[in-house]
């Protein structure tokens, strides 16, 4: 045995070791005072790798972008005051769409705590509404505990981000280490309900069964619950005949190539998701929440359904839309039991009324929603996204995007046909979220690749990770829809504020060729349609980070388009559509 | 109005580790979220397992109610939440100091009325009384809204505590 003096490490060294032990490989971070321990932690080891971002705000989403390829924690490291401060963008990021993040903070001295010191930030007070939980560990003695907690709070249950604020005197202090505990921590007060009430999965059976105009309506939850919970849900859809529709946040967890996939929903949702959850007398809701995007008028939300809705997190339901039956659960293993006690029962569904739905669904599929109108002047975004979609499909691909009309489109018009392959940001809807989250795809999948759907707004939000792209060699493609607007913006303005462009058009754009190669990546441009499969293929052939600047038409509109406030049967499916947009007073108010 | 838009005043029990911020956890919660407080107390209860238990007094539709608990419920150093309202009978209690200048017959007055309240005299000063007054939230804003008559100067309140009848813990 050795004397604790003898056992005992820094906290620093402690903090590397406990993330060790949590199977953690990947740090995203940026240095400073703070957090200087650490990094001289970090120096004399070689088991953890540390990516410098330029922008704490990158490093938050470049974790995400790992953690949401590959189900694994999303590692952090910042330092005090404005690094923490740069890092609440990502965190509220990460909260909203439920994305697993361990973010350590630094933080001055405890007994400069208060002082208005150098660089001192009340992180926890910050990022208390921000994040799943918080701890700001004051004693050196709590730190590896934390640590593993910290973790296990990040992954279980409904997964979020965690911040560990770390006083620099608690770096430096020594201790002994303390291991993760074997088993999974249980923890006194936080105990996430996994396993499903067996009563309600009968009554689920039964009213699933007795459907005679089903939708199953699965979001992101079934890609928190793993890669087995999309293998389930496409086992028991098949097994029951129904359409199913998925989120945004959901759209891999069924495969979008399917008879039975409906496309995405909601807002900018295909017409036949839209008008089947209006429909429906069965809605099935798996790890959704009832998004306003998704919902519209609440109030002429799917008027005639009985709604099931399975969450791991009691909050989420009831929250927005009443129903009749709630499983609290993980989506996983409710869907397991799902279809076990399916393939128990062989319940008789009602085939001629089922039909009936389907021949309905068919109809609203025919009006082919997502046509355009094509042109050989100029590219149309959905023709770019078309064709850029035929030349990944058959590649190891994986996508992520910013936030707009080509963050629509890319959802519209690529296929997932497997979970974790698309990255959005969803719930905040944060514009500089797709580039650093595709640098944290690319570093857990060396050999994939890996394209932002971009606009030209967005992409400067956090254009100087073209830096840690070069410093890397991440051959990271950013495929610049280039409207040279903010389109969404410019999209409502239209709509709803009489044509009135105010502060939209996107005045001074750099020369992202120049911008590309001022970084040592490769700059590539197209305005020519007949052009554009040539681009595509050279930016897929090329092994560095490529801007592709696609200069694509200016005032083209995103449909199928719920207006604010409206109903999924009142949505515009085109431009012709714009005259009878009546928005209402109150949808005007609506984001 | 209909049973869903009704809105109710309901008192929540929250069971809580004891730790640095968690009343900041709570607060934030409510004031981020939108539901208001009428009373909220918090005190440590269990010194060797470092449990506070917190009482709150909201408002709202059923639906928001729900909301609040499974928002209560999901902090994490939060161990139980109940509603006593919905989970049958309960007793609430609060206490108040109020502070009462007067001479004369209004003094006299004000020391029968204590009487009949229960209150007691916790400070007595030649023309002031500050008077300790327990009960449920009725019977106190009654003494209250008596003693606005009668030389009131200050009050102090608890908020509520409450807790279930009967044999069973939290
Ligand atoms: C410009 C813009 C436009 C948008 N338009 C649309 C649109 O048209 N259509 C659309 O769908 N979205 C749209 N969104 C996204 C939208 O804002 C929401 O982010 C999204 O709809 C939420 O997806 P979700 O319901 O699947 O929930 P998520 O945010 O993914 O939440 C997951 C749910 O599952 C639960 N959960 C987590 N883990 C588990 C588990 N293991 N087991 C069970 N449950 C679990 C969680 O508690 C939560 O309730 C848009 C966003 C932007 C920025
Ligand atoms: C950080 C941030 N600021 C503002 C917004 C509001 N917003 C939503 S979409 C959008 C325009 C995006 O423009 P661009 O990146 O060119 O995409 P496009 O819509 O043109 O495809 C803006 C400003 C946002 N989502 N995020
Ligand atoms: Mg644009």
């Amino acid at each position: 045995m050795l004397k604790p003096e003898e056992s005992a490490t820094t906290g620093a060294d402690l903090l590397v070791k406990a993330l060790i032990d949590e199977e953690v490989e990947v740090v995203f971070g940026y240095p400073g005072g703070a957090v200087l321990p650490i990094y001289d932690s970090l120096f004399k080891q070689n088991r953890l790798r540390h990516i410098l971002v330029r922008h704490e705000q990158a490093a938050v989403h470049a974790a995400e972008g790992y953690a949401r390829s590959t189900g694994k924690v999303g590692v952090v490291l910042v330092t005090s005051g404005p690094g923490a401060t740069n890092a609440v963008t990502g965190l509220t990021d990460a909260l909203m769409d439920s994305i697993p993040i361990v973010c350590l903070t630094g933080q001055v001295p405890t007994h400069l705590i208060g002082n208005d010191a150098f660089q001192e930030a009340d992180t926890t007070g910050i990022t208390r509404p921000c994040t799943k939980h918080n701890y700001l560990v004051k004693a050196v003695s709590d730190l590896a505990r934390t640590v593993h907690e910290a973790f296990y709070v990040a992954r279980s249950g409904r997964p979020g981000p965690v911040v560990i604020d770390l006083p620099k005197d608690v770096l430096m202090n020594k201790h002994e280490y303390t291991a993760p505990p074997k088993v999974a921590v249980t923890h006194k007060s936080y105990r996430p309900q996994t396993q499903p009430d067996p009563k309600k999965i009968e009554q689920a059976i039964e009213m699933i069964a007795n459907a005679k105009r089903p939708v199953f309506y699965a979001g992101g939850g079934i890609i928190n619950a793993g890669p087995k919970a999309s293998k389930l849900l496409t086992q028991l859809v098949h097994l029951t005949g129904y359409p199913v529709t998925n989120t945004l946040m959901g759209l891999g967890a069924f495969p979008a190539s399917d008879k039975q996939f409906l496309g995405m929903l909601g807002m900018h949702g295909t017409y036949e998701a839209n008008l089947a959850m209006h429909g429906c007398d069965v809605m099935i809701n798996i790890g959704a929440r009832f998004d306003d995007r998704i919902t519209g008028n609440l109030t002429k939300f799917s008027p005639g359904s009985k709604k099931i809705h399975v969450d791991i997190d009691p909050s989420s339901i009831n929250k927005n839309v009443r129903v009749d039956l709630a499983i609290v659960g993980d989506a996983g293993i409710v869907l397991d039991e799902l279809v076990k006690a399916w393939k128990a029962k062989q319940p008789k569904v009602d085939q001629k009324a089922l039909k009936a739905w389907w021949a309905e669904i068919e109809t609203w599929r025919a009006r082919n929603c997502l046509a355009y109108k094509p042109n050989t002047q100029v590219i149309k975004p959905q023709y770019a996204l078309e064709r850029l979609y035929h030349h990944i499909k058959d590649r190891d691909h994986y996508i992520t995007t910013e936030v707009g009309q080509h963050q629509m489109w890319a959802a519209q018009f690529l296929k997932f046909e497997q979970p974790n392959r698309w990255m959005t940001s969803g719930g905040l809807g944060t514009m500089g979220y797709g580039f650093p989250a595709a640098l944290g795809v690319q570093i857990a999948h060396p050999e994939a690749l890996v394209i932002d759907v971009a606009g030209e707004a967005s992409i400067l939000m956090n254009i100087q990770e073209l830096s840690t792209a070069a410093q890397y060699r991440l051959p990271v493609k950013i495929f610049v829809l280039n409207n040279h607007y903010m389109g969404m913006v410019r999209q409502w303005q239209e709509l709803l504020h009489g044509g009135r462009y105010s502060e939209s058009y996107s005045e001074s754009l750099p020369d992202f060729v120049k911008v590309a190669e001022a970084f040592g990546a490769k700059g590539l441009r197209c305005d020519d349609p007949a052009k554009l499969d040539d681009t595509i293929k050279e930016m897929i052939e090329l092994k560095h980070p490529v801007i592709v600047d696609v200069i694509v038409d200016e005032k083209e509109n995103c449909f199928p388009m719920i207006p604010s406030g409206a109903a999924h049967n009142e949505m515009l499916l085109g431009p012709d559509d714009k005259q009878s947009a009546q928005v209402s007073e109150e949808g005007m108010v609506l984001v | 109005m209909s049973k869903d838009s009704a809105i109710v005043a309901h008192t929540i029990s929250v069971l809580v580790a004891n730790e640095p911020g968690i009343l900041a956890r709570v607060v934030g919660l409510f004031s981020g979220r939108g539901y208001n407080i009428e009373s909220l107390t918090v005190a440590e209860t269990n010194a060797k397992e470092s449990q506070s238990r917190i009482t709150i007094v909201t408002k709202g539709t059923p639906m928001i109610i729900e909301q609040i608990k499974a928002q209560l419920d999901r902090l994490v150093p939060v161990y139980r939440v109940r509603d006593l309202t919905v989970e049958g009978p309960h007793i609430e209690r609060e206490l108040a100091l109020v502070k009462v200048k007067g001479v004369g017959e209004k003094r006299v007055e004000a020391l029968r009325l204590a009487d009949v309240f229960r209150a007691k005299v916790i400070d007595a000063k030649s023309d002031s009384f500050v008077f300790e007054v327990t009960g449920n939230t009725d019977k106190v804003q009654t003494f209250i809204g008596l003693m606005e008559e009668l030389g009131l100067v200050d009050v102090v309140r608890t908020g509520i505590v409450a807790m279930s009848r009967g044999g069973e813990a939290l």
